[in-house]
């Protein structure tokens, strides 16, 4: 019966998956969704609705539960922090919940004090901000903990701002504050916001996030920085094994089952080992590194858009390019795919659909903002989701 | 217990009656006991749902609150009066409110929060009020105030009467950007703006060096400067002896371009030392921008450093330390570090410091404050 009742849940979970888009890059962490592919973008669709925004942010929204969740910064020097709740079928705002910056919110002008994406295990919302405070609020807005982890650590900070998303594995919160002078990433209890471990990170400026490997017990969270990988246990902090070749600060690592997508040397594909505790390189590929955004993934293929504006379609398995193709750049945010198609805004705020065939990629839709958009989309059943300074956008076909 | 009530509450709406009792005033305490690395969350999250389901006539004993809280004490409370104020829109004793905003002797953060209740209720009865924080000492209120004059100036219909804003702008403002707006418009207009001294920039110091920061190592190492005898003494580096040797900023934001005294050196530190004299022993912030590594020490004890390198452009208020003059001299000591890079954007070696009370307001070495 109890094996039934897990197959069932198993089974259902993708459904699930379809609805919600926990967190940055999706509820996989890699850009990637089962849903059904949206062929159009149309703001005058009924269904299609823009909220005005209170603040700036490169944040992503993130649904859960038929709310939208979503951070912004604003006041003369970004020290109000916001955290919105919206409702997903209309747009409205259902709450919303103001902080003050305890840490330093100081950053470059391109960036702003709400560049981490929140995360959601479906029963509460993390916010955490370039200033490092962190907000664990319930799904109706109640606060449940806070932290201040540049108040705790005051030479916790990076001059031009931090992006990293938080994550949610196994109960843990995992807060990744890498930066030049105090650098460290730690586990704090989802329960109470008390630190259960904080491990010493390599010093240097990181604006990558963490990333989920494996699911269950078994779930690992890869760190990212200049140095390389390093996989660890979210509930102790204890690293399982650690790659040195060097990584990128910017894009972040894309998980794809037990593989790791890494933007090191261009892109390396990491496989953990039967046990779990070593890790065997599966390939290597200069020409494929990412720009600013991150891999995404579609189906057993993944897409890289790079600094020169030119987006690759590329095999998991062995890192085969199937074809490039020339986009209408330049793209901060990470594009998201279904199994058919990719989706992704550029900085002017055009967005754009590619249809991805096996021989060739098509634009098959654009739709132009005609505002900054820095961040990455969410993207659900209904619609999808993006965010500039100004306004939050659903996108209903 | 605090959870049974908590559920009732929940349960039945029921606001608490016993917001003036001991037994609030323990809840309340919970949230403003909050300390660092999470010290103190555990109470903090069984106080806040029963502080959040105060009535309204709680709020003014909540902001008041957050004049004894911390900064994260500080926003427990305010997520708490926010909760308050969405369930009980209609309700608030706003009188009471703004007799709490108008009382200087509460904290800043505290009055800034009266008065974005009353800007979240009563929007037209808080704009009325923005022109009297003109002297405001919380720096966010008076900015507000700043900017009805810097937007009256620039929509002035004569050039005489907008210059004369400009001006009132300018003696009023503490938050850079908006001393830099006015002062730019009135030179604009032919008037010379002496920002060093309005903004109480410390142009004249004396500096020593270059020391070796190879591999950036010379930053944790105390050369002869930090030492006891550091500031009085001739000391030596790779070269030989080196001396403190006055110098001077000529840049109308005191921006100390260190390259000026030793040229453009990779991998090297400098110190920069000057006598700043108190009218009183007094709480202070210290205020320095830098795009290098930096150390600053006030009468000898390390106030604060910062291990980073060119992570953006070196900034006026770019850091601000909480620290204390003494009565009379008082001896600031720096150590600005260079690095290795090589990018055309590393090769600044610079700073800009200056000292002012917490208002913002400039603290000068002969003692005197402008208000």
């Amino acid at each position: 019966m109890k094996n039934g009742f897990l197959l069932l849940i198993s089974l259902l979970s993708p459904l699930f998956l379809n609805a919600d888009w926990l967190q940055f890059r999706g509820s996989l962490g890699n850009g990637g969704t089962s849903i059904t592919s949206i062929t159009q973008l149309s703001v005058k669709n009924k269904n299609s609705w823009k909220s005005e925004l209170p603040g700036r942010g490169l944040s992503s929204p993130i649904l859960v539960d038929g709310k939208i969740f979503l951070t912004a910064s604003s006041g003369p020097k970004q020290e109000t922090l916001h955290i919105l709740c919206f409702s997903q079928n209309e747009g409205n705002l259902i709450w919303e919940r103001k902080f003050k910056a305890t840490g330093r919110t100081i950053c470059h002008e391109k960036t702003c004090v709400a560049a981490p994406t929140m995360v959601s295990d479906r029963e509460v919302v993390v916010a955490q901000f370039s200033s490092n405070d962190i907000f664990c609020v319930d799904l109706n807005g109640d606060l449940l903990w806070l932290r201040g982890l540049t108040y705790d650590f005051p030479n916790a900070a990076n001059g031009l701002g931090m992006s990293s998303s938080p994550l949610i594995s196994r109960g843990v919160l995992i807060a990744q504050v890498e930066n030049d002078a105090d650098s460290f990433t730690t586990g704090i209890d989802l329960k109470n916001g008390e630190e259960l471990w904080r491990n010493i990170r390599p010093k240097g400026a990181n604006w990558t996030s963490p990333v989920l490997l494996g699911t269950g017990k078994n779930q690992k969270v890869a760190l990212q920085s200049t140095k390389g990988i390093s996989l660890i246990n979210p509930t102790n902090g204890k690293e399982s094994w650690s790659y040195q070749n060097g990584a990128s600060s910017i894009p972040s690592s894309t998980p794809v089952g037990d593989v790791l997508l890494v933007p090191s040397n261009g892109l390396t594909a990491l496989q953990t080992r039967t046990g779990g505790n070593s890790h065997t390189e599966v390939w290597q590929d200069n020409k494929l590194g990412p720009g600013t955004g991150s891999p995404a993934i579609s189906g057993d293929r993944f897409i890289v858009i790079n600094k020169a504006n030119v987006l690759t379609y590329a095999k998991n398995d062995n890192g085969e390019i199937l074809w490039r193709m020339r986009i209408k750049g330049p793209v901060s945010g990470s594009p998201v795919a279904t199994r058919s198609h990719l989706y992704f805004f550029n900085e002017d705020g055009l967005g754009q659909i590619i249809k991805l065939e096996e021989d060739e990629g098509k634009v098959i839709a654009t739709l132009d903002l005609q505002e900054t958009i820095l961040s990455t989309p969410a993207l659900a059943g209904d619609g999808l989701y993006i965010r500039s300074d100004k306004h939050l956008w659903k996108i209903s076909q | 217990m605090i959870k049974l009530l908590s559920i009732i509450c929940c349960l039945f709406g029921v606001k608490l009656s016993v917001y003036s009792s001991p037994t609030s005033t323990n809840l309340i305490q919970s949230l403003v006991a909050i300390k660092s690395q999470g010290e103190g969350n555990q109470e903090a999250m069984k106080a806040w749902p029963l502080v959040s389901n105060f009535p309204p006539s709680a709020i003014p004993q909540l902001l008041d609150a957050m004049n004894r809280a911390n900064n994260l004490g500080d926003n427990w409370i305010r997520a708490a009066i926010e909760k308050i104020c969405e369930q009980n829109a209609t309700q608030l004793p706003i009188e009471k409110i703004i007799v709490f905003l108008q009382d200087y002797s509460n904290e800043g953060g505290a009055r800034e929060m009266a008065f974005q209740i009353l800007q979240s209720e009563q929007p037209s009865k808080a704009n009325q009020l923005i022109p009297s924080f003109i002297n405001d000492p919380a720096p966010v209120l008076r900015q507000k105030a700043v900017e009805l004059i810097l937007n009256e100036a620039k929509n002035s219909s004569t050039k005489p009467k907008a210059i004369k804003l400009y001006r009132r702008a300018l003696m009023q403002a503490r938050e850079v950007e908006q001393i830099k707006e006015a002062s730019r418009e009135l030179e604009e207009a032919g008037e010379k703006i002496n920002l060093i001294q309005l903004m109480g920039l410390l142009p004249e110091w004396q500096l020593m060096g270059p020391f070796d920061n190879s591999e950036r190592k010379g930053f944790s190492v105390e050369y002869g400067p930090e030492s006891e005898k550091g500031l009085t003494e001739q000391h030596k580096n790779k070269d030989g002896i080196v001396k403190w040797e006055k110098f001077s900023t000529q840049d109308e934001l005191g921006l100390v371009d260190i390259n000026q005294k030793y040229g453009e050196l990779k991998e090297v530190c400098a110190y920069a030392k000057t006598t700043f004299h108190s009218e009183s022993a007094q709480s202070a912030h210290f205020r320095i921008g830098s795009k290098n590594a930096w150390k600053m020490w006030v009468n000898g004890a390390l106030l604060f450093s910062r291990d980073e390198y060119h992570r953006g452009k070196t900034r006026i208020d770019q850091f601000i330390i909480e620290g204390k003059l003494q009565e009379g001299e008082n001896e600031i000591l720096l150590k600005v570090c260079q690095n290795e890079q090589t990018q055309s954007w590393t090769k600044q070696w610079e700073f800009n410091f200056r000292i002012t009370d917490r208002t913002g307001s400039a603290i000068h070495s002969n003692g005197s404050i402008i208000k």
